[in-house]
């Protein structure tokens, strides 16, 4: 690791001005990113700041149409509220099948979305139940917050703060674990929302995405069977020593039935 | 540097740090409690697990400003205090937990946040090989550490 200075503000006007003083500045959360990162050297930031501090960013919130969660939970909260438990029981479902218990004591919603990793799990979530991220400047859909491979909507310095997941009327999170990281190879996330059906693909490609023609199917008939005929082209997909398109577009299909099943 | 204090295994201690130093850098290097070992770069092996505030953390991956105030729980602060070994630490000698012994100190303290984490819940072996995920062993093949596991959950009273 390269030498940084460090620091913990406790506002978040403070944290964004760091920021914006510091020369390469970097924010920190739960570090299960970021410090690998920093022990590879791959950055060198002259600064890095800590959000641990920052009220606003902290806790969970639940009232009858949507369930809120800081910026700074970690997954082994989110995995053990009661009260997420109850309303989206399969978000907690999803926190709870994220890396292993030391990384969600650490790891973070906020750190998890900003880093965008392809095979990460929130996307699903975030994108299939139409989620809003609240950052430290504007309010951001899901689907235009995720634009591609490790990257997002966030401008440099703006803080993701909290997320609003709308309650859906029912939803399943269904994924492959890659072995030894627990990562996603790939994971599906399908919800009945106020808007309609959704289906979201983490894992699978460069970003999440949804499955319109999934969605079209099970509008009409909400069953596994419904889906069974829809392959999503392998072109666009993700190729790595774990899985091969062509295996990834499969599981698509494979995680989808099986999370429609738990809920049809 | 920054004065790190923070407390470990009920004893308030403190240290100069860099930013950059990790937990278990400060913890192996500044207090010599090298119990905590360090199996990878990656995060991934769990060799170096403490707990922090009660809770399983891997030490590799925090910085030591990050635990300050706070309390720590390494391998060192478990045994009774006239030294013989805790419950969990008797089960895995008795069990044949460990072979080399390197990422023991890390699977016992999985162990005992597996067994807080789960009050009254069944610690069966799809628990424990679940909650165990963060843990890699080299030599054991993890029947024995299970089996340990489950035992010292038991005398522990659960
Ligand atoms: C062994 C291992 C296994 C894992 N397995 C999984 C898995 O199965 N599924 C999965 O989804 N994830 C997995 N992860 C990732 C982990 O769960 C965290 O979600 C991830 O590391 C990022 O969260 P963090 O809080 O640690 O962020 P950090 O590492 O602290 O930060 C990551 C990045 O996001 C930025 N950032 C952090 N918070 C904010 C914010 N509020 N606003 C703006 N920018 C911010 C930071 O500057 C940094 O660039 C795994 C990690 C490890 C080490
Ligand atoms: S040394 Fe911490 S996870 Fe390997
Ligand atoms: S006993 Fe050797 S690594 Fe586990």
């Amino acid at each position: 690791m390269y030498a940084f200075d460090y620091q913990r503000p406790n506002a978040l006007a403070e944290a964004a001005k760091l920021f914006g003083d510091g020369e390469d500045a970097s924010y920190i959360a739960g570090g299960q990113t970021i410090i690998p990162t920093l022990k590879q050297r791959l950055r060198r930031p002259s600064v890095v700041i800590d959000l641990g501090a920052i009220p606003e960013m902290q806790g969970i919130t639940v009232s009858a149409a949507t369930v809120t969660i800081g910026a700074m939970t970690c997954h082994a909260d989110v995995a053990a509220s009661a009260d997420v438990r109850r309303a989206i029981p399969a978000l907690a479902a999803l926190a709870a099948l994220i890396g292993d218990p030391q990384v969600r004591n650490r790891g973070t919603l906020g750190g998890s979305i900003a880093n965008n990793d392809p095979a990460a799990d929130y996307p699903a979530a975030l994108v299939g139940l139409g989620a809003t991220v609240h950052t430290s400047q504007r309010q951001i859909g899901a689907e235009e917050f995720f634009t591609g491979m490790f990257e997002t909507a966030l401008q440099p310095g703006e803080l993701v703060v909290k997320v609003v997941f709308p309650v859906p009327k029912r939803a399943a999170y269904k994924k492959l674990c890659n072995p030894a990281s627990r990562y996603a190879v790939v994971g599906v996330m399908v919800a009945e929302t106020a808007s309609g059906i959704r289906v979201a693909v983490t894992g699978a490609g460069p970003s999440v995405f949804r499955v319109p023609a999934m969605e079209a199917a099970l509008t009409t008939s909400f069953a596994a069977d419904a889906i069974k005929r829809i392959a999503v082209p392998a072109a666009d997909l993700n190729g790595d020593m774990h899985a091969t398109p062509e295996y990834r577009a499969h599981l698509i299909g494979v995680m989808a039935a099986r999370a429609v099943a738990e809920i049809a | 540097m920054i004065k790190v204090a923070l407390t470990v295994n009920g004893t308030e201690q403190s240290a100069e740090v860099e930013p950059r130093t990790l937990l278990v850098e400060m913890l192996r290097d500044k207090l010599g409690l090298t119990g905590t070992h360090v199996g990878c770069d990656t995060s991934q092996c769990g060799a170096c697990t403490v707990h922090l505030d009660g809770r399983s953390i891997k030490a590799c991956t925090i910085l030591a400003v990050q635990a300050a105030g706070r309390n720590v729980t390494t391998i060192e602060g478990i045994a009774n205090a006239d030294g013989t070994l805790h419950p969990m630490q008797a089960a895995f000698r008795e069990h044949h937990g460990l072979q080399c012994g390197f990422c023991t100190p890390g699977m016992v303290m999985s162990a005992l946040a597996l067994v807080e984490r789960n009050v009254g819940k069944a610690i069966d072996e799809t628990t424990i090989r679940h909650e165990l995920e963060g843990n890699l062993c080299r030599c054991t093949g993890y029947h024995g550490i299970v089996q340990a596991i489950a035992a010292g959950a038991k005398a522990m009273g659960r």
